[in-house]
């Protein structure tokens, strides 16, 4: 359990994190989701007592992290932004080190050491030092650091950056499998990882909230939820079944791409979920139209987040 | 305690892990026996004692513990550690003394391997061991004392270069302080009180006493409140940037 209470940062004249207040509990899988510059990593840095809030408080499981520091960290495991180690140590000393610190011993010890080494894929590097291992590897290095001592608060910054597609989609697997009996707050600008892992997204934007929302939800705030969109057969044809599906009374506009050959047909706003598929696919039985592809859109997650961050980038 | 020890124990196997402990220890070892046979006169005096020997540790300190101390908090800044470091659940004391301990033991280490010269002096002649070993506790208090100096302006910075020139110069401050060039600063408008006090606190004249063989209780208690006073500001240091 977090619960963060009018947050605030200031470095000098500048307000990075503005009176941020959420609160999240067990099982909740949290995105943290903004413009770089947004606040993201400064408030991960509160919540983790790293950086001290110049007022506003974070507490973690009960434990506030300003006068309770050790046992809130003691709850939490946390990912630094680009997943710091000692360069000189190798992966299997500094995960003792970690082990040491996180008053690990015995069979529970070893145990630990052999999950998170088995499932980061660790193995093959262990007795390489860190400095000479690929970003890859270093950021899995950090991941097992973090969930050594299986935190019931796990805090991420950024945790697949600098990943192939595999890798990512290990990690996205990873914080899945850990998903049910802890909290997650991963922070990123990546929209597929929230919508592949998130159960709950927080965007921000200069320090504050501007959406908290279930990523389904937020798709939905587009203007592309429940549209449709379709491929013609041909250049020729494709001007009159736009204007054709335009007329529909689910319809308020369609977009045409004249390369791809595609139409979409845009919802009229409060209009119930795939009325406008079962309309488009009745006028096209109707006309007896050669349709390449017809496929319903639940939402664009990136134009959402556009549109409500767009203030800051302007 | 558990914590200080395994912060102790990374810092130190860090050390041997790069280069810079065999370099550093190679270079001490070998500016050492160069300063005492050749500035030193060693053989050109003809008596049985390490005062040759002993007389330029100051100096080699002012250099060679700034280059061990200006990393170890400058680096963690440097590389981004120092997040990871102070967001486990240790407290700053923990890790400033783990850190320092291990920094402290290091150069005790470099110190024990000059033993080579004591063995010369014993086969040379019929030192006084008991003035030698007295001589050896002052000079790896006097390391300890530089070193905290280091610690501390260390956690000031993220530039390691500026971290040893600073270091060096505020502990030239404290090796120089019962001589002129410290003093004439404060002879002109201060009390005779603070002249006194600033007189004092120099390092080469409680090292001095303890290297002729008298372990002064007084001398013990100066170090130990120098290197107290630099650690405890090593943690205000730390959680000033903290909030920072």
């Amino acid at each position: 359990m977090i619960k963060i209470d009018g947050l605030t940062k200031r470095y000098g004249q500048h307000t990075v994190v503005d009176n941020l207040s959420f609160e999240c509990s067990t099982g909740e899988v949290l995105g943290f989701l903004g413009p770089n510059g947004a606040g993201k990593s400064t408030t991960m840095k509160m919540v983790t007592g790293f950086v001290a809030p110049s007022s506003g408080h974070a507490s973690v499981c009960g434990h506030d992290i300003g006068s309770d520091a050790l046992q809130a960290r003691r709850k939490m495991g946390y990912l630094p932004e680009g997943a710091p180690c000692y360069p000189e140590m190798t992966p299997r000393s500094f995960l003792e080190f970690i082990a040491d610190i996180r008053e690990l011993s015995g069979e529970k010890r070893k145990q630990r050491l052999d999950e998170v080494i088995g499932r980061l894929h660790l193995e093959p590097v262990l007795g390489q030092s860190i400095d000479t291992l690929s970003k890859g590897f270093k950021r899995r290095v950090g991941l097992a650091q973090a969930i050594l001592h299986d935190p019931e608060v796990l805090i991420l910054d950024e945790p697949t950056d600098g990943l192939d597609p595999n890798q990512k989609h290990e990690v996205r697997q990873l914080i899945q499998s850990m998903a049910k009996d802890k909290l997650i707050i991963i922070s990123t600008h990546i929209l597929e990882e929230v919508e592949a892992v998130c159960s709950r997204v927080i965007i921000i934007a200069s320090g504050r909230i501007l959406a908290d929302d279930t990523p389904h939800n937020l798709a939905a705030r587009s203007r592309y939820h429940n549209a449709v969109r379709l491929t013609a057969p041909d250049a020729g044809s494709i001007d009159q079944i736009a204007t054709a599906i335009a007329g529909l009374p689910s319809v308020s506009t369609t977009e045409s791409d004249r390369q791809q050959l595609s139409i979409t047909a845009i919802a009229k706003s409060g209009c119930k979920d795939a009325e406008v598929l079962r309309q488009v696919s009745q006028l096209i039985a109707e006309k007896d139209w050669n349709i390449g592809g017809l496929q319903l859109e639940s939402g664009k997650l990136d134009e959402v987040f556009r549109e409500i961050t767009g203030g800051a980038h302007a | 305690m558990n914590m200080i020890k395994a912060l102790f124990r990374r810092e130190l196997r860090s050390y041997f892990a790069t280069p810079v402990a065999y370099v550093f220890i190679v270079i001490f070892l070998v500016l050492m026996g160069t300063f005492t046979f050749y500035l030193g006169g060693f053989y050109e005096r003809g008596q049985a004692d390490l005062q040759p020997f002993f007389s330029f540790h100051p100096w080699l300190y002012l250099f060679l513990v700034p280059a061990i101390a200006m990393r170890l908090w400058a680096e963690e800044r440097k590389t981004g550690s120092i997040e990871l470091l102070m967001t486990l659940p240790i407290t700053a004391w923990q890790a400033v003394l783990g850190k320092y301990l291990a920094a402290w033991a290091f150069t005790g280490i470099a110190l024990m391997l000059t033993f080579p010269i004591w063995i010369t002096v014993n086969y040379l002649g019929d030192p006084d061991n008991g003035v030698i070993f007295a001589a050896y506790v002052g000079s790896f208090l006097m390391a300890g004392g530089f070193l905290a100096i280091g610690a501390c302006v260390s956690a000031i910075t993220r530039n390691q270069v500026i971290a040893f020139v600073i270091t060096v110069v505020v502990s030239f401050g404290f090796l120089l302080s019962g001589f002129p060039m410290v003093l004439d600063l404060f002879s002109g408008w201060a009390p005779q009180a603070i002249v006194d006090g600033v007189a004092s606190l120099s390092f080469l004249t409680h090292f001095a006493s303890i290297s002729k063989g008298v372990i002064d209780l007084r001398d013990l208690i100066y170090f130990a409140l120098l290197i107290a006073a630099f650690l405890y500001a090593n943690t205000i240091v730390l959680q000033w940037k903290q909030a920072d």
